[in-house]
């Protein structure tokens, strides 16, 4: 029964890896660049619906409406004021300004918020499930994380592969001139793209601090960063690659600080991702492309 | 229709395009042909919008569009089908497809894909794989088929016969002239001058980034020149 219940917080933690992974990984797919500063992004969501809910008063759902809100705007903001003139630069010069912008909202979180850590209340009013006599208790906030998450995931691959902006977001990641020999703007396409990673950032950010209700100008650091894992672990680029390299992490740590040692979970966790790519260097579900002359 | 005047094209330092001009009226096939590395494809590419020139102007019924981003030139009925195919690979045959009319609104896509599946039965038996999966003529088919999801008025092919079969560059060809029957105006980027030059109306010779030789097409063929050089003596 512990084992179970632990299973169930390594796929709740797993989901929150999972939504910042979808992230990462769409904008590595379409714009081909590391947007480092997307774990920032979460804090910033955190931050956002923390305001609103304390400082504002409003109710939990609509400050999350209004963390995604803000998240998406500064997406697009850091997306045109530093990547877009970037656009022909070398990948070196990008990344560098990516972990430019993540130090950069970093420190603007600590001059407005300060470095004092807020303690954060729930978003999330159910109850905990408790299953077998009370031996399995399942909290709400598990349970809500991981619905959001697969409701996300259906949500993105609907988007993806059913509709016209998702048809053309997959056209510019495989081959940009051409996309854009279809009549298909790239820089429109890269800002839709911008705009989705940093709403899934806002929400993995309500959520992370549901879950662990501490929250400080680098609360989105690590995170992003096993995001990122998570991300490569699956086969950047790749959808079901990010959801299912999100979920095995989140388990992987869980399941290492339960068993192992807590200290060492994340080196546990880095070092299964160093495996999987010595094995299979495109990640789990990552493709080999063959071209055809 | 399509007026090209003086442009100057340069990769780095490599003068690549050296002062061409030409036309191209509407309801004619025109065939520009040359060597490997002439400059055909780059030509393409600035018409589009994918290279800049340095200098020179471009006119597209009557619009200039040397500064018009490559996405809004297809918006105004230009559509460039380039080199390599280049289709999306990762994407099923239908998708592409879809992504060929994705300048248009307003209009029936089944009934435009319809019509492509129509021209090249061997695509609807493969609607639902991936163009990565596709033989190289199938890949053809498929990129000028996807051309013609664009509606174009002036649709600019670059090497559409590289590659395949001679049964399939005269299948390819075939379907070039039938486009062209059919209202569309064809700007021919071909290496094999021959076949090019037996469906043109005009053609223009290009050597290392000029223009040589320009006339219509039973003049090229009969051209000594020409002959020497691209036709086989």
């Amino acid at each position: 029964m512990t084992f179970l219940s632990y299973l169930i917080s390594g796929i709740s933690l797993g989901s929150i890896y999972a939504i910042i992974a979808l992230g990462y990984t769409m904008v590595y797919g379409i714009a081909k660049m590391l947007n480092f500063a997307h774990g920032d992004v979460i804090m910033v969501g955190g931050y956002m619906s923390f305001i609103a809910m304390i400082n504002f008063g409003w109710p939990p759902l609509l400050a999350v409406l209004f963390a995604i809100v803000v998240c998406t705007v500064l997406g697009i903001l850091i997306e045109q004021l530093a990547y877009k003139p970037l656009r022909s630069a070398p990948p070196l010069a990008v990344l560098i300004t990516a972990i430019g912008v993540s130090y950069f909202l970093q420190n603007a979180a600590l001059l407005i918020f300060s470095a004092n850590p807020k303690s954060y209340s729930s978003v999330i009013p159910f109850d905990a499930l408790r299953l077998f006599n009370g031996q399995l208790v399942i909290s709400g906030t598990t349970i809500v994380t991981i619905i959001v998450c697969i409701v996300i995931i259906i949500a993105l691959n609907t988007i993806v592969n059913k509709t016209k902006i998702g048809k053309a977001m997959r056209a510019v990641s495989e081959d940009k001139d051409a996309a854009q020999l279809m009549g298909i703007s790239v820089n429109k396409t890269i800002s839709v793209t911008f705009a989705i990673g940093s709403a899934l950032a806002a929400v993995a950010g309500v959520l992370l601090c549901s879950a662990y209700p501490i929250l400080m100008p680098t609360t989105g650091a690590m995170p992003g960063i096993k995001a990122f894992t998570a991300a490569v672990f699956g086969g950047i680029g790749s959808i079901p690659g990010a959801f299912l390299g999100g979920i095995l992490l989140g388990i992987i740590e869980i399941l290492g600080k339960a068993y192992i040692s807590t200290q060492l979970s994340d080196a546990i966790v880095f070092a299964v991702l160093i495996i999987i790519l010595l094995v299979k260097p495109t990640g789990l579900l990552g493709k080999k492309v063959l071209v055809k002359v | 229709m399509l007026n090209v005047t003086g442009i100057q094209v340069f990769y780095g330092n490599i003068h690549a395009i050296k002062d061409v001009s030409f036309h191209v009226k509407e309801g004619e096939i025109v065939t520009l042909i040359g060597a490997n590395g002439a400059g055909k494809s780059t030509i393409l590419k600035t018409i589009s919008g994918l290279i800049r020139p340095v200098s020179g102007t471009i006119e597209f019924l009557g619009q200039s569009i040397v500064n018009v981003s490559s996405h809004k030139i297809v918006h105004k009925g230009l559509v460039h089908c380039p080199e390599g195919r280049r289709l999306f690979l990762q994407m099923s045959v239908e998708e592409n497809l879809e992504m060929g009319a994705y300048s248009r609104e307003d209009f029936d896509m089944d009934a435009e894909i319809a019509d492509v599946y129509q021209r090249f039965p061997r695509l609807k038996e493969r609607r639902k794989q991936l163009a990565g999966s596709l033989s190289g003529g199938e890949q053809q088919m498929l990129a000028i088929g996807r051309a013609m999801m664009a509606k174009p008025s002036l649709l600019m092919l670059d090497e559409p016969s590289m590659g395949l079969a001679p049964i399939l560059v005269e299948q390819i060809f075939e379907m070039i002239g039938g486009l062209n029957n059919s209202g569309t105006t064809i700007l021919l980027v071909e290496q094999n001058a021959q076949m090019a030059l037996s469906i043109a109306d005009r053609g223009y010779v290009l050597e290392t980034g000029s223009i040589v030789t320009t006339g219509n097409c039973t003049d090229l063929l009969n051209n000594e020149r020409v002959k020497k050089a691209y036709l086989g003596g």
